[in-house]
């Protein structure tokens, strides 16, 4: 008997998803975050609906601090044919001046990220939202559903997460309540480098070393993206030649010195890394239980 | 060096080439506490460099804070966030951890915890291809290994693995390792688990977890990993007949009829002859499309896109199979329960049920017997709680195409969901249909619901009349069936002090019993309707559930769901028939309102606010409402 390869098995599973929601919810919408999880989420779903375009709009929950490289390539991605790019902005976190430098990463993500994701799926009212996250990710994450159940206040409350047996995923809702829904749960980090690799699926540069001008903040490798960066006394960047392993908010995203400037360097400098894929994100350095904290306010 | 043998620089292609082509086995481990499965795992992962160098800083930081083994490394830390989800008042049940070696990936469904254990383990085993048992050296075969045994087998987990595990403890000696194994095939035997390797191991010094170690000479089977990554995984077994549940129909312009969904089991090739279930409608499998092209063949495991020859109508939730080995189609099966959630089963209760992409309304008629998953005894039951395993008859409101769970998961398979919660309820697997729903069947009859009301001059209908003992329903319905009588009708008011005196004399207040009692009344009333009756049915029927399975019995315009809304205080102080100061003496159990819930009507017909109407002002109310709704003065 003839069998799958592995990435075949994972992509089949991940349109199975796909095409449960598009079934039985009234009106999903895909998270889209520009990082590479993202990339293989709209790959895989354009699969899913192949040859009909894409059933569901893409929305990007602009905190205004990505990287330029990923404005750019997020508006290449909307002009996709069947692409639909919604963009949200917090507007009155912007009007506020919200940032992280004065803020502070938490307080940052929780009025830019958390309430603006909540915001926009209240005003377009979603009933599903498909996100990247994958299980292998964190220790916290290893638990959560493939389809995970959010009260109309957008809380994630672990006691009414609904048992997930075989591959039957219960879509039932009320009104007002919503669902996550996370196609790759079953992906590994290497999952989704190969398959990038294997279907040349574009990603933004940042995953590829190039020399980009950084500053070194407690041990961590900023990028000075724009001008929006303040710069310490006597701080001055210097240009290393470094890459990024997972992407968000420039001030809030740490670089790796690397060489590896194309796709099979970068998977072979993975494979031999030390430090797990989430060590480069400040926003995770605060407690162990922080990933959980955020998920229950309705964070991814 | 992650997921194996470091490729040479420069030759990663050929690395992931390398990777693409290893297979995937997902196992369960089962075990609790204290057999060391944490340990195990995070053994696994350790040696197969999974972990990280920073996740390594805090594995080390945490062993000498809260570590089992004096400051040295604590594998179970890895995977136990146990404690701190404890204090956070979260009951974890499932996670799933990931690795992989040279030869081979693993997805371990990981199920810590002696709470909820039957359901965290049957979500974890539904997925599974192989089970690792753990056996504490020092304490042989237990109870929970029997329950966890049990539980493997009845999820159709072919192949164990009997790790017996601490044998460091035991002095690694061979004849307590042999004695374990000889006590176990005799049990595995009892419940027919045939395939089984037994490994002695000791996950803390990782004897034979992934290496042999030279502690037990004796033992000259495969390590543990080693096993694991040479068993047979299932899609490298014999195929089964095609069969493609369809989930979605893409429709993206009149020319492009494609039927969606993830082969269940076998292969099928164009030109070949398809089947579609439950209608039985054949046609010739015309083409495979997939976003990367046509296919020559689509087998089991793939997400394909189906075009068939014929224009036949296939929606979500049909099958399409091979022509000349269909699956069976029923409406009514034995099968096993396993009850998922606080609010227990209740025979009668109408569930939706899913089964692969189709869901459909399911009552459990009834409860045959429970199990107890320590002894294996079968005991009656008349409810099922959280936790509890049971053989029960279930009854759907249309037919669907199915497997024996034994032959199919993705065909035998199924949930049940709470209509008013939509929580997660029962898991269950098909054991076969019975007959008995082939062979009696509905007598069409020449002269039906409508010849028969029309003679009345009238239209059939139900007024069920919902609310608080003491409320006013049987004074209210009372009164509607006198005048109804006077303008010359033809009625009917099944009262429930009545019908508890003859029909249902036999049932109680049990929740259950409440079930049982509405649902037997809604029946009469449904054979009364047919019989062009307008039927008045007075009764508390305290939930929701029973009130919208009675609903369902009949046709849209049909039911009128009438609240008698009076407040509890104000039916407390009426108390006509003294109940409530019984109940509130605690002489009587189960009493609505009292100590058992009354749910509110979400969107009665009619509502009657007692406390501002008078029962003539009700029943004019309720009449003349039945006059507009073309009841009482048929067009």
């Amino acid at each position: 008997m003839r069998s799958l390869t592995h990435l075949k098995r994972l992509e089949s599973e991940s349109i199975h998803i796909f095409r449960e929601v598009i079934a039985e919810c009234a009106k999903p919408v895909m998270l889209y975050s520009i990082g590479k999880d993202s990339a293989v989420m709209l790959h895989v779903a354009l699969k899913a609906f192949h040859p009909a375009p894409l059933p569901f709009p893409l929305l990007h929950v602009d905190t205004t601090w990505k990287f330029r490289a990923m404005y750019e390539f997020r508006d290449a991605t909307a002009k996709r044919p069947g692409v639909e790019m919604i963009v949200y902005i917090n507007q009155e976190g912007l009007r506020q001046g919200i940032n992280p430098f004065t803020h502070g990463s938490q307080v940052h993500t929780d009025v830019m990220k958390t309430q603006a994701l909540r915001q926009a799926l209240d005003k377009y009212g979603f009933d599903a939202a498909f996100g990247g996250a994958r299980r292998d990710e964190e220790k916290s994450r290893a638990k959560e559903r493939v389809f995970s159940f959010r009260s109309a206040q957008h809380h994630w409350d672990p006691r009414r997460q609904r048992p997930e047996l075989w591959a039957l995923y219960n879509t039932r809702k009320h009104p007002g309540e919503s669902l996550r829904v996370f196609p790759l749960s079953n992906w590994t980090e290497l999952d989704v480098w190969q398959y990038i690799w294997q279907e040349s699926i574009p990603i933004p540069s940042l995953y590829l070393a190039a020399v980009r001008p950084v500053v070194e903040r407690d041990g961590t490798l900023i990028m000075v993206d724009d001008e929006r960066m303040p710069l310490g006394p006597g701080e001055r960047p210097m240009l290393k030649k470094v890459r990024f392993r997972t992407l968000g908010c420039y001030p809030l995203t740490g670089a790796i010195e690397s060489d590896a400037d194309t796709l099979p360097a970068v998977i072979e400098e993975m494979l031999q890394t030390r430090t797990s894929e989430r060590s480069g994100r400040v926003i995770d350095h605060d407690a162990t239980a922080s990933m959980e904290l955020k998920k229950r306010e309705g964070y991814f | 060096m992650r997921g194996g043998a470091q490729p040479a620089p420069g030759d990663i292609a050929a690395y992931l080439r390398a990777q693409e082509h290893k297979s995937l086995l997902r196992f369960i481990t089962c075990g609790s506490v204290d057999d060391g499965k944490s340990t195990l795992i995070g053994r696994l992962l350790y040696e197969s460099k999974l972990i990280f160098d920073d996740q390594l800083a805090a594995l080390a930081q945490d062993s000498r804070r809260v570590g089992t083994r004096g400051g040295e490394l604590d594998f179970a830390l890895l995977v136990d966030g146990l404690a701190a989800e404890r204090e956070q008042g979260i009951t974890i049940d499932v996670a799933y951890r990931y690795f992989s070696t040279d030869k081979r990936k693993f997805i371990v469904a990981d199920t810590p915890g002696h709470e909820q254990y039957t359901r965290n383990m049957v979500t974890g085993a539904s997925t599974a291809d192989l089970a690792v048992i753990l056996i504490d050296a020092r304490k042989g075969v237990l109870t929970q290994t029997r329950r966890h045994s049990f539980l493997v087998r009845l999820l159709g987990i072919p192949r164990v693995v009997l790790a017996v595990n601490k044998m460091d403890l035991v002095d690694y000696a061979r004849a307590t390792f042999e004695r374990i194994l000889a006590d176990y095939r005799e049990f595995a035997a009892r419940i027919g688990l045939t395939d089984i390797a037994a490994i002695p191991l000791s996950a803390v010094y990782g004897d034979n977890v992934l290496e042999h170690g030279g502690n037990m000479p004796w033992y000259t089977g495969p390590t543990l990993l080693e096993h694991l990554e040479h068993v047979p995984v299932p899609d490298e077994l014999p195929g089964r007949p095609f069969r493609m549940p369809v989930q979605w129909v893409n429709r993206p312009n009149s020319s492009f009829r494609g039927f969606c969904g993830q082969v269940a089991s076998g292969r099928v090739r164009p030109g070949e002859r398809v089947r579609v279930l439950p209608s039985g409608r054949e046609s010739e499998l015309a083409r495979i499309v997939t976003a990367d092209g046509e296919l020559p063949e689509a087998v089991a495991g793939q997400s394909v896109t189906l075009l068939l020859a014929a224009e036949i109508d296939v929606s979500r939730g049909d099958v399409i199979a091979a022509g000349d080995a269909p699956p069976q189609v029923a409406s009514q099966f034995e099968a096993t329960l396993v009850w998922l959630h606080e609010e227990p089963l209740l025979q009668g209760r109408a569930y939706l049920m899913k089964a692969g992409p189709r869901t459909v309304s399911a009552t459990v008629m009834p409860i045959k017997y429970r199990i107890n998953v320590n002894t294996l005894e079968h005991a009656a039951a008349e409810r099922l709680e959280l936790n509890d395993i049971g053989v029960c008859e279930l009854e759907l409101d249309q037919p669907i195409a199915f497997e024996p769970y034994a032959e199919s998961r993705a065909l035998g398979a199924f949930i049940l969901i709470d209509r008013v919660s939509n929580a997660t309820v029962g898991a269950g697997l098909i054991h076969f249909a019975l007959r008995r729903a082939q062979n009696v069947h509905w007598q069409a009859l020449d002269v039906d619901k409508k010849t028969r009301a029309r003679q009345k001059r009238q239209k059939a209908c139900v007024l069920w009349l919902t609310g608080l003992s003491g409320a006013g329903k049987s004074t209210i319905a009372n009164r509607v069936e006198k005048r109804l009588s006077a303008e010359g009708h033809h009625t009917y008011l099944l009262d429930g002090d009545n019908v508890r005196h003859g029909l249902n004399k036999d049932l109680g207040f049990t929740a259950q019993d409440r079930v049982e009692n509405i649902r037997r009344v809604a029946e009469v009333a449904k054979l009364m309707v047919d019989a062009g009756l307008i039927v008045l049915v007075s009764f508390i029927s305290p939930f929701r559930a029973e009130r919208r399975m009675a609903r369902a019995l009949f046709e849209p315009g049909e039911f009128f769901e009438v609240f008698v809304d009076t407040p509890l205080a104000e039916a407390e102080r009426r108390d006509a028939k003294g109940l409530y100061r019984k109940a509130r003496r605690g002489e009587l159990k189960n009493f609505t309102g009292i100590d058992s819930p009354y749910e509110t009507p979400e969107n009665p017909e009619i509502r009657i606010d007692t406390t501002s109407v008078s029962p003539e002002e009700a029943a004019e109310r309720i009449v003349s409402e039945l006059g507009a709704a073309g009841i009482t003065r048929p067009a």
